[in-house]
């Protein structure tokens, strides 16, 4: 069928980019209409690493389906988990100890930065730059270092559970995080000095894949998409959970709406949530790490809603209950899937090596939006 | 003149901006203190996994040949993947009572995601991760394991 629609009658040229291409991260199937160089249309076609697991979740316990998450966004493993362990909270009003809920947090900044270490070295191999990717690499792996030591797994932690966390912190983990901090502070500057300022990468992100922020808000984008184009729309701000409400940090806004604005807007969310990190780490409180919960977990009927900010934008856990020991239908909100949906718009008019630029800031995840 | 000013600047700008970025290069070129890169499998006797690292779940035996498994199949239930199967069996205790206890504790590693359930979930510690990661092997039959030594009973003591 792929084959018929090579050039329609208006002479455009039909190309099918992957679903197995590297600029893609994952397997996405982009079908491109070109005129010339010129995108006319991308159309996104889904569905090539889609595992139910929204259907899957409906089968496991309260306690067993917030593993499944973590292998949606798998670079915001943490967040998503703490989402549904909110949102089974919320169910069953279950007050967190303090200390939890610091770690939660320390968890998710830690989770957010090893993400967009990971987006920056991908951006800047997408757009040409090798380099920038194993130093992204190299940082990250000072983080993996100290989830597996804490949480036990690098990328699938599976360590916030309904009522707090599975398990104290590491006796280590301060004096490790702390020396990430001041390994990070000076490495972000350097990332800064090679990639922000090289005059390669600018011009192919000035002005290209412009986002108005009337057409962000009518898409859905969320998170550092939507940042750029100078929507507020951090949930951390907007709607704190845990303990946002008392941190000192400030929600990155630009208002140029093109790809270099979404790049400053993460560089600068890297440097608030080492912040974030720097004023937690000397404050943990003691305590138990873990609410006392029932053993087998039964939310009362209802609906249950709760959201967080991942690293891409808005995640959200949407929870039917009947009152049984399963959920009756569990839905995600997947940041990436939104974000997604805008880059038809965002490419037309631009050329098609652009479009592998406006991809890269999106961020995709590809399991996130198929799920 | 004032294109020919801003053309020149702007390849001046450019050459500075790609040697900044060199240099950088550079100095990591010539810095081999920096590099973090581990040479596995050469280094897997200096290798040190961290004690909370999930490997594979195993049973923990005594000097004795006694494991604390009740039978109770907590970690059966816990488990998201059906990949724990508990076969319980009943023993004749000497006054004659009929007792539960451990026959056989399948565990298929093929199926498991190292998600920590089932250890949260024994109430006698049993069970435990192990910090083993090199599970590859030629037939798929092996990753089924019993977990349980052979000969192998309940310690005293544990209901």
């Amino acid at each position: 069928m792929i084959e018929e629609l090579a050039t329609t009658d208006a002479g455009e040229m039909v190309v099918n980019v992957g679903p197995q291409h590297p600029s893609t991260h994952g397997v996405l199937h982009l079908v491109i209409t070109l005129r010339g160089e010129t995108i006319r249309k991308v159309e996104p076609h889904l569905g090539y690493i889609h595992r139910s697991i929204e259907k899957m979740c409906e089968s496991l316990s309260y306690r067993q389906f917030i593993y499944v998450t973590s292998r949606m966004d798998y670079l915001s493993s943490h967040i998503n988990n703490h989402a549904c362990a909110l949102c089974v909270e919320k169910g069953l009003q279950v007050e967190l100890p303090a200390r939890a809920k610091v770690i939660r947090v320390l968890m998710d900044e830690l989770t957010r930065l090893a993400s967009h270490q990971l987006w920056w070295g991908a951006m800047a191999m997408d757009v040409g730059a090798l380099t920038p990717f194993f130093h992204a690499f190299r940082e990250r792996e000072a983080i993996n270092d100290i989830m597996e030591e804490t949480c036990g797994a690098r990328l699938t932690m599976n360590y916030m559970v309904p009522g707090g966390v599975m398990a104290d912190l590491h006796p280590n983990f301060q004096k490790r995080v702390k020396d990430f901090i001041h390994l990070f502070r000076s490495k972000i500057d350097e990332y800064d000095e090679l990639v922000t300022g090289n005059v390669i990468f600018r011009s192919r992100m000035e002005g290209v894949g412009r986002l108005s922020a009337a057409d962000a808000i009518s898409y859905g984008c969320t998170g550092p998409t939507a940042r750029g184009s100078g929507v507020r729309c951090d949930i951390r701000k907007l709607a704190p959970y845990e303990i946002y409400d008392q941190l000192q940090f400030e929600e990155p806004l630009e208002t140029g709406g093109d790809c270099f604005a979404r790049y400053l807007v993460r560089m600068r969310e890297m440097r608030q949530s080492l912040s974030i990190i720097e004023q937690l780490i000397d404050n943990i409180p003691q305590g138990d790490f873990q609410a006392k919960t029932k053993a087998v977990l039964k939310l009362p009927k209802g609906e249950f809603y709760s959201r967080v900010e991942t690293a891409r934008g808005e995640f959200g856990v949407y929870i039917i209950s009947e009152g049984g020991m399963t959920p009756y239908r569990i839905k995600f909100r997947s940041p990436g899937f939104s974000n997604l949906s805008a880059l038809d718009h965002m490419a037309r008019g631009y050329k098609i090596g652009d479009l592998v630029a406006i991809m890269g800031t999106l961020d995709l995840v590809i399991p996130d939006i198929d799920r | 003149m004032a294109f020919l000013n801003k053309y020149i600047s702007d390849v001046f700008g450019a050459v500075r901006s790609l040697l900044k970025g060199m240099r950088l290069t550079g100095y990591y070129f010539t810095h081999r203190r920096e590099i973090i890169t581990q040479q596995y499998p050469d280094n897997k006797e200096q290798m040190h996994l961290p004690e909370r690292f999930r490997g594979e779940v195993v049973m923990t035996h005594d000097a004795n040949n006694e494991h604390a498994c009740t039978g109770c199949t907590a970690c059966e239930l816990a488990c998201p993947n059906a990949t724990i199967k508990i076969i319980t069996k009943f023993d004749i205790s000497p006054e004659g009572k009929k007792k539960k206890a451990l026959d056989t504790f399948v565990y298929h590693l093929e199926l498991c995601t190292m998600c920590n359930l089932c250890i949260e979930a024994c109430p006698t510690d049993a069970i435990k991760m192990a910090q083993t990661f090199e599970h590859s092997v030629t037939d798929r039959s092996q990753l089924t394991k019993k977990l349980n030594k052979p000969g192998s009973k309940i310690r005293e003591g544990i209901e």
